[in-house]
């Protein structure tokens, strides 16, 4: 989905606040939901493609606002309504208030049927999909062409493992982009790397 | 339904949030407290940037290694003790040189390899990393102090699948010969995440 995450490329935001040694917490609730998201995860409740998805799925403003632990916070919650280990009637009544939400779970999808096998140095574009689901296609390479420089091991496919629909693993392909043909007259120059999923890419002439 | 649906006065506390669904585990036989316990000790003891110095110091002291590493770094790593998550399947190190400087980041969350470099610190999830350093490297380094000569290249991968990558920094040239021990006490997170150079 095109949602609030899909963060690459956007243009307003300022200044990295950037410290040296910087925290990864900065307040102890962090640290419990760090622990019992991936504590969810070990038990199974959840993968890890179905967690990125219910912070994709939250309410943009809400996204934008939240810091990183609490939109951890929300996909923990989410999920494990969604997947009835508690009701959100209970999380309200626990918390004493409205605990929010992401929205609700659209369709997934399998690989593409016609995805093929790339070569170092293959030129190649990305399909210009739109999905209403999860995927981990940033949108800003969307259309675009760029050289494989690797393969990686097979990776379950997140359009389907975050909708619980059958697919094959498939591999990412290590894609190198020139910025200058991602933002035409408008990045600075460089080489950015991408992992394209197989199925999101089509080779190109 | 009120113009602005945000002006919930009722939302809960993040802190009453996550003691709500701890208290919800608890209450189904589950070991939320346990759990919270444990992973306090990984992150203390265990996901320290000192585990990525130590794989540095040894590329930088032992070349048969260093081919090891660039050629499987998640084997590579697992010959120091040093494990990674199933769901990480491949561990890329990047190697900068003179000419070249490697920065990663995720623009889509803020995935990183964690048990190697530690818990990402907090700019690298911000709103604003993840949007500008795909876009706009050469001016977030500078910004963040790190002004790179124009002859270097910039090469910025986004994490967007379950590969992870570490980058390999260049050694400064005063501490050739130092004991790897030695070497690993130089190396920080920052340098492994490419913002800075050591």
């Amino acid at each position: 989905m095109d949602g609030m995450h899909d963060l690459g490329g956007k243009q307003g935001f300022g200044p990295v606040r950037y410290t040296l040694n910087a925290p990864a917490f900065h307040e102890a609730w962090e640290r419990r939901v760090n622990a019992l998201y991936s504590y969810a995860v070990r038990l199974g409740y959840f993968n890890m493609d179905e967690y990125r998805h219910a912070i994709e799925r939250m309410e943009p403003r809400h996204y934008l606002t939240a810091g990183y632990y609490e939109r951890s916070l929300t996909s923990l919650a989410t999920l494990c309504v969604e997947k009835g280990i508690v009701t959100r009637e209970e999380l309200d009544r626990r918390a004493q208030g409205t605990f929010p939400l992401a929205a609700a779970n659209g369709p997934g999808r399998t690989n593409v049927a016609s995805r093929e096998r790339f070569q170092p140095g293959a030129r190649v574009r990305v399909r210009e999909d739109y999905v209403p689901g999860h995927s981990r296609m940033p949108g800003y390479i969307r259309g675009k062409v760029g050289v494989v420089v690797s393969e990686s091991p097979a990776y379950p496919f997140p359009d389907a493992h975050a909708h619980s629909v059958p697919a094959a693993d498939e591999p990412t392909y290590d894609v190198r982009f020139r910025s200058e043909d991602l933002w035409p007259r408008s990045a600075d120059p460089a080489l950015v790397h991408v992992g394209v999923f197989q199925s999101y890419l089509e080779r190109a002439e | 339904m009120p113009d602005d649906k945000h002006a919930q006065p009722d939302i809960a506390t993040v802190e009453k949030r996550i003691d709500a669904i701890q208290a919800a585990f608890e209450e189904r036989g589950l070991e939320p407290t346990k759990a919270i316990e444990d992973q306090a000790h990984q992150v203390e003891e265990q996901w320290l940037p000192r585990n990525g110095a130590r794989v540095v110091a040894k590329a930088w002291t032992d070349p048969e290694f260093r081919k090891r590493l660039i050629a499987n770094g998640r084997q590579a790593v697992a010959e120091l003790g040093l494990a990674m998550p199933k769901h990480h399947r491949h561990l890329v190190v990047l190697e900068n040189t003179s000419t070249i400087q490697n920065v990663i980041c995720c623009t889509l969350c803020s995935c990183t390899a964690f048990t190697i470099i530690g818990l990402p610190p907090d700019w690298y999830k911000d709103l604003e990393y993840r949007s500008r350093v795909v876009r706009q490297s050469r001016t977030v380094l500078r910004e963040m102090g790190l002004d790179l000569p124009p002859e270097v290249e910039i090469r910025v991968w986004d994490t967007t699948a379950d590969t992870r990558y570490m980058v390999l920094p260049v050694q400064p040239p005063h501490t050739v010969g130092w004991p790897e021990e030695k070497l690993a006490e130089i190396v920080t997170r920052d340098g492994m995440i490419g913002v800075a150079r050591l």
